[in-house]
């Protein structure tokens, strides 16, 4: 099996626009994760955080490139690819009638874990990330986006992925849930053999979870280092910049206003 | 990391459990959505009831006595297409009703084969549609004197069985639409389902359609299941006679379940292409 969990070549998609114009939302990424290691990708909205996510986790076919996790064609043999992965998204996607234990078994089965199996599993991983099993027989629309992303980690790790895809799981909770999400990610990490890649556009977050660090900006990745190895390329005077100074100096501009400018061009 | 739980077993035991999951996920939902269902459970015995009264009234006009022969002929319709309606529905939408509840990308990204998900939920539909029907017609029997003395029951459910697989093939076809387009998709399937209930014969013999609409009748599968059920209930018409409506069910199931999943695999490849999966329209 490859060293590599995963291992993107030059990936390219475009996506059609309304009067025919084509958007790139990704030219020609790169990115490679070693196994076992956390990986951040910085990037406003609209940078193509997401639609990297979406090409690995095969929910989007790529124009060009390729994309092997594990040493396995993603595009040529999903289904074997999609059996070693997970993800987490910014939004809750759960059957919100149903209850969270309910979710966690449909989930569970989608990945052949039975009933029987997963049933002890799902105790422990609640357990484990904090979260009370008496709320878990509540409708996912009576718990809190906190707690959703919680049951939606405890629902990943259920199918014992190798690459977790964890797409801006923080974004939108209150500071307590963040932090919360935050250390079940911090877990993750420690407890289990998985690698991560994670998207984000918090700073503080990518620093304190990830081994690497990569900005993407209108679709590229434009630096790619651990946080230290980024500050120390993007230090010009005598103090170490931080990680917030580090994406001005790469991309020209803040975060919440590459943010903003998004959203004006939408 | 223990990869055991997913690793172990053989490929066809792990989508025998996500063929389940889709089935079991659609039992939650259905006693989550008990007060809808059982709202649409008494619409549908009404309307059922109301289109039986029309028949008593033709009864009675024609001097048959009440709740004859088109009595039965037309609660016979409003039954069967009650089921097959649900039935083609549930398939049709199975792509939409995801993308509603937001759970679409999930669903696709696991390794679940899409047979399985299609078949999962075509299951579910079968068992819940019979139910459903079952308790309409012991609703429905306590209003009306049904024409059914000398009924070929077991002949009736095994047309309705033969139809209930083309129908999964015709709904698999009519789903993919809304994976093509996330805004009218769904309703296409509307027009489909519309020209079901306009061609087959529901209330009314085929014979009365103008000759282009008697044409596509033929391939309607509803068409065959009513003129079969219908011989089977009214008539007690033996296997031997009903053979003439299921060969053609058979034919069209064999037909349409293959090419209703490789239709949805080509419209499952250009949604991953244009990035439509993710639009939760």
């Amino acid at each position: 099996m490859s060293d590599f969990a995963l291992d993107a070549i030059s990936i390219k998609k475009s996506f059609k626009k309304k009067r025919g114009e084509f958007h790139p939302a990704l030219k020609s990424v790169s990115l490679r994760i070693n196994r076992g290691e956390v990986v951040g990708i910085l990037g406003p909205n609209g940078s193509g955080k997401s639609t990297l996510v979406r090409v690995v986790s095969t929910l989007v076919i790529p124009d060009a490139g390729s994309v092997t996790i594990f040493g396995i064609d993603a595009l040529r043999e999903p289904r074997k690819v999609q059996r070693m992965i997970n993800r987490v998204s910014v939004e809750a996607s759960f059957f919100k009638k149903l209850s969270a234990y309910e979710n966690l078994i449909y989930g569970a089965k989608l990945y052949g874990v039975t009933t029987s199996e997963a049933k002890p599993r799902i105790g422990q991983i609640l357990e484990s990330i904090g979260f009370d099993m008496k709320r878990a027989s509540e409708p996912m629309e009576h718990l809190s986006r906190g707690m959703q992303q919680k049951i939606a980690l405890a629902r990943a790790l259920l199918t014992s992925p190798m690459l977790m895809l964890l797409d801006e799981p923080t974004t939108g909770l209150d500071p307590r849930s963040k932090r919360d999400v935050q250390e079940v990610v911090r877990k993750i990490r420690s407890d289990h053999d998985a690698s991560i890649l994670l998207c984000t556009h918090d700073m503080g977050e990518a620093e304190e979870l990830c081994d690497r660090i990569g900005i993407i900006l209108n679709g590229e990745i434009i630096a790619l280092d651990s946080p230290d190895g980024l500050k120390r390329s993007y230090q010009t005077t005598g103090a170490i910049p931080t990680l917030e100074e580090v994406f001005m100096l790469a991309t020209g501009t803040s975060i919440d206003e590459a943010d903003a400018e998004q959203e004006d061009d939408q | 990391m223990n990869m055991s739980l997913t690793k172990s077993r053989r490929p066809w035991m792990n989508e025998a459990v996500a063929t389940f999951g889709f089935i079991q996920r659609n039992y939650y939902l259905s006693k989550r959505y008990f007060w809808w269902e059982l709202v649409w459970l008494v619409y549908t015995t009404a309307n059922a009831m109301s289109i039986g009264f029309i028949g008593v009234a033709v009864d009675q006009s024609s001097g048959n006595g009440a709740n004859g022969r088109v009595t039965t002929f037309l609660l016979i319709g409003a039954l069967v297409w009650s089921y097959l309606s649900m039935l083609f529905d549930a398939l049709s939408e199975t792509v939409s009703w995801e993308r509603w509840e937001g759970t679409i990308e999930y669903t696709f990204m696991a390794p679940a084969s899409r047979a399985t998900h299609l078949i999962g939920s075509s299951v579910y539909a079968v068992l819940y549609g019979i139910v459903r029907t079952a308790v309409m017609f012991v609703a429905i029997s306590f209003f009306f004197d049904l024409e059914v003395q000398n009924a070929n029951y077991a002949g009736a459910l095994v047309v309705l069985f033969a139809c209930s697989i083309s129908l999964v093939g015709f709904g698999m076809c009519a789903a993919v639409m809304p994976l093509l387009s996330p805004e009218k998709g769904q309703q296409v399937t509307f027009i489909f389902g519309s020209a079901l209930l306009l061609v087959s014969g529901v209330y009314y013999s085929i014979d009365v359609l103008p000759g282009w609409m008697q044409a596509l009748a033929k391939f309607s599968p509803v068409t065959y299941a009513l003129r079969g059920i219908r011989a089977a209930l009214l008539d007690g018409a033996s296997m031997s006679t009903l053979w003439g409506s299921i060969w053609p069910l058979l034919i069209i199931g064999v037909i349409l379940i293959p090419l209703g999943l490789h239709v949805f695999s080509i419209g499952e490849t250009y949604a991953k292409r244009t990035g439509r999966l993710k639009r939760s329209g």
